[in-house]
């Protein structure tokens, strides 16, 4: 394959890897919390319709990037409200938000079919993205793709290198000890669940904004699912996160770039499958490699009540 | 401010009933406060939406059909998440079941290959086949846990998609009806491979039946055998279960496989009472659907059949809405949501009284 | 007071019989919709056939539509419409046809208009429209433009709908350049536009420069936009999402059609049959002719009379298959039914039907 087919290729996996890992990150951190909330896709479609909404409106794409984050906080906040302030069943409270966001998002962005925008811009460093071969892929992305980097260094610094981030685990993993030693439970708790929804909304606002810049309704294609699913593949590490939403983003792509270099003739089913069955196989070898067994935090999905 | 839940002693038969009653009347409010900022009706929208439905022979059917298989899976589910197992892929076990049961129906097409033994012993053996294959889908996810110790909430899910693209692959290609102009449909099955009618010229078809008995078997199993106790015990205190000589992995398995024959027996009905033939796709959602009625529920049997009966209620009065009062349907599934949260939310005043506090520590 | 009851109970049924009386003289016209009214393609193209009834006949007719209707559970939808005194309903899109026939012999006095299927009954008709005449003269819009001699197509489903698009679009691109070859890209959906977007990027990293689609979004003319290539939109006009890169785009138009039958269902004279409507009858619509040297757009606006006013079939013989096997003979065309079944390509085509 010559060098710059590779490079766009590789360009393309980054891109597709992006709203996905941004995403799971989000959830990632809620679940560190012991939180799960299955309403990833319902806050990332209303953040999509909200994001382009705004985006259009103000001719910004830093506002609408801002707006997308505010709508899934403002339905995380619903989220939060139930499952922490009235302890309520998360895997039904979660479903019910992805009822509610794919109603919301509608409604939102009725007004808004057939409406378009300029893409995000994408970096441009005189020299550097001019390298060959790796120039456009480390030096050519809109902001979203380097926001998704950096969002999981700052996941990974703070659950591991800080004090708030040990505590935010050890409420995850035991949240009744947590608080028979004082540790702020539910504050905690709420807290990351808002960052969960604001990367949901920021990654549905990268695909109305970013990958494909319109509105239609159900655009997130079940990306919110599969983001959910990547935060369990990693072991809730982010960078494993990271890894996980290549290989995904990386099968999405690379069965289309075979069907057009031709010669790859396979049932176009078996091709859209492959995503989902890489990612079994995947975690097979992850699971029989690593020993230690899963990494999940203890008290996830529990509901909490204070005993006073 | 902060709210504070203070666990109520014995929690009262009353509340129990009365809460799902409240919740659904704040919902009402919230939602009748929207139609009438669109500058329509409140009380002809609650009509369209609660009451019509309610009151016609052709809709109660309705009703019932559409509650079928969410109550039937549902009920499957409940085994797996009182034993804390989370099986999301029942979309896909409902898939591969009505796909598998539904075969037997195309390969039986015509009269072909029943020779001496008449035609009487097709609709079983789809049923059979239909619950057989969605419990041998559901191995798989059980299998990778208890063997590899792989979470089975991603295999599971992961499997749903493997599921609908097979089902694709096989509508468009060995399976399409030869005189169909290579549209991706089969053929439409016999009636000695479609489940009857139980009213004359209505909806109504005996799958309906099968959810209930399903119902009325776990109710049985969770209230008196030792099995429902095993999954209750499990799922409540897992320690305590070891000890009482409890294996977590057979339970597993065994919940897994339950659930994923129930999703299998509601594929095959959906196939042959209420399609008639296999399409490329033949569920919207009911996999996914049935685990919000499986928690609305409470996890028990009649409560799911309660639930299903309410979900089912407002996909209708939602069709409803949109005809008579042209309210779109973004407006419907926002308002199941709605539904749904404040349902979960009253539960809570079951359990606890909440108390608002405010000036207290954050 | 029993009587003041009785009185008033008679007053509301004769005033609730004089409001239906008025409803019956109002035409209720039902749809249908497989996808959500917003997905400003299939369903939203038929939403604007709706809106252009409403339009036309006013306060004679009312509308109403079930948007995102699951085709495998879609009977009870359209009874629904029948029963809330819908006289006219149509069903828009193929998986409806066995629900469609059902509910039509339960209410022999509907009347049901079924789109793309082949199953008619006496009050069900079907509709359906020749978008392969379109794509044959985008075929030779692309076979004058490309440079690279390669055009990217996406496609949604091996229907016979889309392998006849993709055959008229090759015998219209051979017909004025035999070099051109086409990849073929299957994204297995009619609606996602992230991976149409996807596809679109792997056909231009292979070299392609010109895009035509079969699928419903507009990602793909926005990714030849961006990357300074040209595309043809699908469903509805998309000059606006590539107003650079759009030579034209293939817009499906219901609105005759729907319009013509309304009127006939008003005067009592509406029948059952079987409608394929082309460019002739405006079902098939080209979006104006952009981006284009002068040559090659009066070859693209020939090509169309031609085809309207039936002086050229895009399925004229002599037409070989991909193993040159002869399907057609010099001097005939293929008959419409080989058209609306198609399951095989014309010689040229590189690619395997996925079955």
């Amino acid at each position: 394959m010559n060098p710059d087919i590779l490079q766009l290729v590789l360009f393309t996996i980054v891109t597709a890897a992006t709203p996905l890992l941004i995403a799971a990150i989000g959830e990632l951190v809620v679940e560190r919390a012991g939180v799960l909330n299955l309403g990833v896709e319902g806050m990332m479609i209303v953040g999509a319709a909200v994001g382009f909404a705004a985006g259009y409106a103000s001719n910004s794409i830093l506002v609408g990037a801002l707006a997308g984050m505010a709508a899934g906080m403002a339905l995380s906040l619903l989220f939060a409200l139930l499952v922490v302030g009235l302890a309520t069943n998360q895997v039904a409270s979660g479903l019910a938000l992805t009822i509610f966001g794919l109603g919301v998002s509608g409604l939102a962005g009725a007004g808004f079919v057939g409406l378009k925008r300029e893409a995000a811009s994408h970096l441009f460093i005189p020299g550097l993205s001019d390298l060959p071969f790796v120039g456009k892929l480390i030096f050519g992305h809109d902001f979203f793709v380097y926001g998704g980097l950096g969002l999981t260094a700052a996941a990974w610094w703070f659950l591991t290198r800080t004090r708030a981030g040990l505590t935010l685990r050890a409420i995850g993993d035991n949240h009744v000890s947590a608080h028979s030693l004082g540790l702020p439970v539910r504050r905690y708790r709420v807290l990351a669940i808002l960052f969960g929804g604001a990367c949901a909304g920021l990654a549905g606002a990268y695909l109305s904004l970013a990958y494909t810049p319109f509105w239609t309704p159900g655009m997130t294609a079940g990306r919110g699912w599969i983001a959910l699913a990547l935060v369990v593949f990693s072991s809730w590490r982010p960078w494993r996160a990271l890894a996980g939403a290549l290989l995904f983003g990386g099968a999405t792509t690379l069965q289309l770039h075979a069907q057009a270099a031709g010669g790859f003739r396979v049932p176009a089913q078996f091709m859209s499958a492959l995503p989902y069955i890489v990612t079994i196989l995947a975690l097979i070898v992850l699971s029989v490699w690593d020993r230690r067994g899963t990494t999940a935090p203890a008290a996830l999905g529990k509901p909490f009540v204070p005993d006073r | 401010m902060r709210i504070d839940l203070e666990p109520r002693g014995a929690p009262s038969r009353m509340l129990e009933i009365l809460a799902p009653v409240a919740a659904f009347a704040v919902a009402l409010l919230i939602g009748g406060l929207v139609v009438w900022l669109l500058g329509k009706s409140p009380v002809r929208a609650f009509q369209v939406y609660f009451v019509e439905p309610l009151t016609q022979g052709w809709s109660l059917q309705e009703i019932a059909v559409k509650a079928a298989p969410l109550a039937l899976i549902a009920t499957g589910l409940a085994f797996c998440f009182r034993a804390n197992v989370w099986n999301i892929g029942a979309e896909g076990q409902f898939i591969v079941g009505g796909a598998i049961g539904g075969w037997i129906g195309l390969l039986t097409h015509g009269g072909a290959g029943q020779g001496v033994l008449g035609s009487w012993w097709i609709l079983p053996a789809m049923l059979i086949a239909g619950a057989l294959a969605g419990a041998a889908y559901a191995m798989i996810p059980a299998l990778l846990r208890v063997r590899l110790g792989v979470s089975e909430i991603l295999t599971s899910l992961m499997l749903v998609y493997v599921a609908e693209l097979w089902l694709d692959y096989m509508v468009r290609g060995p399976w399409k009806d030869p005189k169909g102009f290579n549209f991706p449909v089969t053929v439409t099955f016999d009636s000695s491979a479609t489940l009857p009618l139980l009213v004359e010229g209505g909806r109504l078809h005996a799958g309906v039946l099968l959810a209930l008995v399903a119902v009325a078997v776990a109710t049985v199993i969770f209230a008196r055998s030792l099995f429902g106790f095993e999954v209750r015990l499990v799922g409540a205190a897992p320690r305590a279960a070891r000890f009482a000589g409890f294996s977590e992995k057979r339970l597993a398995v065994a919940v897994l496989a339950i659930s994923g024959a129930a999703a299998g027996l509601a594929g095959i009905a959906e196939v042959s009472g209420q399609i008639g033939q296999l399409q490329t796709s033949i569920s919207p959602g009911y996999g996914f659907t049935a685990i919000i009625v499986a928690f609305l529920g409470r996890l028990s049997p009649p409560g799911i059949l309660v639930a299903a009966l309410v979900l089912a209620l407002t996909y209708i009065g939602g069709e409803g809405a949109q005809i008579a009062l042209k309210l779109p349907l973004d407006m419907t599934k926002a308002f199941q949501g709605v539904l749904l949260m404040c349902v979960l939310a009253a539960d809570v005043f079951t359990r606890y009284r909440v108390r608002i506090v405010t000036g207290g520590r954050a | 007071m029993r009587k003041l009851v009785m009185a008033a109970a008679a007053l509301a049924a004769s005033l609730a019989l004089g409001a239906t009386a008025i409803a019956q003289e109002k035409l209720k016209v039902g749809f249908i919709y497989v996808g959500p009214v917003g997905d400003f393609g299939w369903s939203y193209q038929h939403d604007q056939g709706r809106l252009a009834l409403e339009k036309k006949f006013g306060a004679k007719i009312e509308t109403s539509y079930l948007e995102n209707v699951p085709e495998n559970d879609s009977e009870r939808s359209i009874e629904q419409l029948a029963r809330s005194g819908h006289k006219l309903i149509f069903t828009t899109s193929f998986g409806f046809m066995e629900p469609t026939l059902k509910v039509a012999k339960k209410f022999p006095d509907v009347k049901f208009e079924h789109a793309t299927g082949f199953k008619q009954a006496p009050n069900v008709a079907t509709y359906a429209a020749k978008f392969h005449e379109g794509r044959y003269i985008i075929g030779q819009i692309a076979g004058k433009m490309t440079k690279t001699n390669t055009v990217g197509y996406i496609v949604s489903f091996p229907i016979p709908e889309v392998i006849a698009g993709i055959n008229a679009f090759m015998l219209g691109a051979q017909s004025v350049n035999p070099n051109l070859k086409v990849k073929i890209v299957w994204v297995n959906t009619w609606f996602d536009p992230g991976k149409e977007a996807d596809a679109a990027k792997a056909l231009l990293a292979q070299g392609a420069d010109i895009l035509v689609q079969h699928t419903d979004s507009a990602a793909a003319m926005q990714e030849a936009e961006k990357a300074g290539k040209h595309a043809f939109g699908q469903a509805s006009d998309m000059i606006k999402f590539g107003p650079k890169a759009q030579y034209t785009s293939i817009v499906d138009d219901w609105s005759a059609y729907y319009i013509g039958r309304v009127q006939a269902a008003l005067d009592g004279t509406w029948k059952s049959g079987d409608v394929w409507g082309g460019l002739a009858q405006d079902m098939v619509h080209m979006a104006a002719y952009t981006n284009l040297p002068d040559d090659v757009k009066k070859m693209a606006e020939e090509t169309q009379a031609a085809i309207k006013s039936g002086k050229l079939n895009p399925f004229k013989g002599p037409i070989l298959k991909q193993d040159g096997t002869e399907v057609v003979k010099a001097g005939e065309n293929l008959a419409d039914k080989d058209i609306l079944s198609m399951n095989w390509y014309v010689k040229g085509v590189d690619d395997k039907i996925p079955q």
